[in-house]
């Protein structure tokens, strides 16, 4: 059987005079001490190690000439030869960045504001019966896959769906937008903003039931409107998380849905619908060429981390808390 | 439901002096004149519809009859004869019974060990002062800054041997980063003295573990393990990429083939003798892949705000 050891006879907190420190136990008598914990950790710790850190290392195949009858490393070096795609600018590879972007600026301006929105009109909802009722409602297709969302959407607005059939019963022209590559890019906003909008709240609307009451009577006794306690109270009360929800949006900025766009991607073409992401998919691991897509995936990679870790900068400079703390 | 509810959890800032909000409470600000309720009303009542209609629909669908659906010439709002046909064909016996199957063992099997081990995980990685818990802390945090990639993934899975397995489905994403944070900080927050007086008592870690910790941590039990499950449940991109055979394909695979690509399910497929409409048999797959969400989703709606919280928080 343990005895109680040293970590729980730390002193008091406030003691005013801290006795120095014990001095730290050798490392053999710690890992004593804590061998159960860690052999608690060790299955979840070789599952993470095996299936994202040792996969790191297989990125070396975007410098390699990867043969996979050879194997990774069998296969011959070839420096840099997998980004030509990339600094030579290969037709099909700017296409999916073009793409991407198109796609990332339609979401930031389109899909992110929405659910500050909501939340602050559900915040200002006087029945917190009939709130939790609409949230439970509008956080349920978070939930579903995205198979499902998009059967959903050809069911509601495809050329025999829903919307199309009422349409021509009523003698108009039938819509036509599922498989309709002019608006495939504002299709698939949509289909984020049906699924995730409502999901996308429940950081808001926590950050927003901790804004100070007194806060609001105050400025109400200084007489403002309720627009102006919006603007002056509500939504400087909630910047802290929109900013960190935009830096967190910053580091995705090259991934847009993956899973969401395969699934239609045969109906429009790639022309309109590869991106980065199944770019490499369809380019490496259905064409073969696993060197070059191994090279754009791994740029997009570290330009995620880079773009995280430089918003967080810019975060700390305008005194905002950002991601983490230095 | 936990013991640390009632108080202000650490994460949500320092203690305010104004009491928490009730029903109909009081907010500081001056009720919204009736035009803006009226119109915040319609707003958010249409925003439901849209959610709910499409829902309504394909269920209405999936039970209508034939003449039905082939008047309609798609989709039905209302059934006139409701019937089970379609459910009757589909759970005959053939390709959709087999994937449903897959998935249920999957999502099973999958569950049950992300849970088991990012519940240990995180117990190991909350214990203050542990030896290593640092350098295994920041091994998880960094897990959430990058992805090792498509290609590199599933070089990986085939290295493993695990192509065409069902393991493919499990193990690469066994355990979460962000899970394991949110358990974490959940088990932080129970209060020390439970741990060390257990420990006082003879309790080994385990027993304490076992004993002491997880009872009171079914909330975010709960709330992680719905995480894991609808993950594993509508896992798709693992399937396509891991599983050729489509003997084994889960049911996100058969819903993409015979829903989203409209592919036509034959009679043989499913083992039975004539087929209703297909738009039925379509609507009617849709409907079993949400069954399981909806039955679960209302016992642990109350506990995502925190899981997601502390989650967002702390990570």
């Amino acid at each position: 059987m343990q005895v109680a050891d040293q970590r729980t006879t730390t002193p008091a907190p406030n003691d005013t005079h801290p006795p120095a420190r014990p001095a730290r136990r050798p490392w053999v008598a710690r890992l004593k001490r804590d061998r159960w914990l860690l052999l608690f950790g060790l299955p979840g710790l070789l599952v993470i190690l095996t299936f994202h850190y040792i996969p790191l290392l297989g990125n070396v195949i975007a410098f390699k000439d990867y043969q996979p009858y050879l194997g990774i490393q069998e296969s011959p070096w070839n420096g840099l030869a997998n980004f030509a795609v990339i600094f030579n600018g290969d037709p099909a590879f700017l296409n999916a960045l073009g793409n991407t972007l198109i796609i990332t600026a339609l979401q930031v301006v389109f899909v992110f504001p929405l659910p500050i929105c909501l939340a602050l009109v559900l915040n200002s909802l006087l029945s917190d019966r009939l709130k939790r009722l609409v949230q439970s409602i509008l956080y349920l297709p978070h939930f579903m896959s995205w198979v499902i969302v998009v059967a959903i959407f050809q069911q509601m607005l495809g050329n025999a769906g829903l919307i199309s059939n009422w349409l021509l019963r009523n003698g108009h022209d039938a819509v036509h937008i599922i498989g309709n590559s002019d608006v495939f890019k504002e299709l698939i906003t949509a289909q984020v903003i049906w699924k995730d909008c409502g999901w996308g709240t429940i950081l808001f609307l926590a950050a927003l039931s901790h804004i100070d009451i007194q806060l609001y009577e105050a400025s109400g006794v200084d007489g403002a409107s309720r627009w102006r306690q919006l603007w002056h109270v509500t939504l400087p009360g909630i910047r802290p998380v929109i900013i960190l929800l935009l830096i967190l949006r910053l580091g995705d900025i090259l991934t847009v849905g993956f899973e969401q766009i395969v699934l239609q991607q045969q109906a429009v073409g790639t022309q309109v619908s590869e991106v980065l992401d199944t770019y490499v998919y369809n380019n490496g691991i259905l064409a073969g060429n696993w060197g070059a897509s191994a090279a754009v995936g791994l740029v997009k990679g570290l330009i995620g981390v880079a773009l995280v870790l430089g918003a967080n900068k810019l975060a700390h400079i305008f005194g905002e808390k950002g991601i983490y703390q230095k | 439901m936990s013991a640390s509810s009632s108080a202000v959890p650490p994460w949500a800032g320092p203690r305010r002096p104004s009491p928490p909000r009730r029903p109909g409470a009081y907010t500081g600000q001056p009720p919204p004149k009736l035009p803006m309720r009226a119109l915040k009303g319609v707003a958010l009542a249409i925003c439901c519809l849209l959610v709910v209609g499409p829902f309504l629909a394909v269920v209405a669908t999936s039970l209508a009859d034939a003449e039905q659906v082939n008047a309609a010439g798609g989709l039905v709002l209302w059934p006139d004869n409701p019937n089970l046909n379609a459910y009757r064909a589909i759970l005959a016996g053939g390709i959709v019974t087999r994937s449903i199957v897959v998935s249920v063992c999957i999502t099973l099997v999958g569950t049950a060990l992300s849970l088991t081990f990012t519940a240990l995980l995180a117990y190991s990685l909350s214990r203050p002062g542990s030896f290593l818990s640092k350098p295994m802390l920041l091994t998880v945090l960094f897990t959430l800054l990058f992805s090792p990639g498509i290609i590199p993934s599933y070089l990986m899975v085939k290295q493993l041997g695990l192509l065409d397995s069902y393991w493919a489905l499990i193990l690469p994403t066994m355990i979460s980063g962000f899970n394991v944070i949110v358990m974490r900080a959940f088990f932080m927050e129970l209060p020390q003295e439970l741990i060390d007086s257990a420990r006082i008592d003879g309790a080994g870690e385990l027993a304490t573990f076992v004993r002491i910790v997880l009872p009171l941590s079914k909330a975010v039990l709960a709330v992680v393990g719905l995480f894991y499950a609808v993950g594993y449940w509508n896992a798709f991109f693992n399937a396509l990429l891991y599983l050729n055979d489509n003997a084994k394909w889960p049911l996100q695979l058969v819903l993409r083939s015979y829903v989203v690509n409209s592919s036509s399910l034959t009679p043989e497929q499913l083992d039975v003798s004539s087929l209703p409409p297909q738009q039925s048999l379509q609507m009617a797959i849709l409907v079993l892949s949400l069954v399981p969400i909806a039955l679960i989703y209302p016992f642990i709606q109350r506990h995502f705000t925190k899981g997601v919280l502390i989650g967002a928080v702390k990570g």
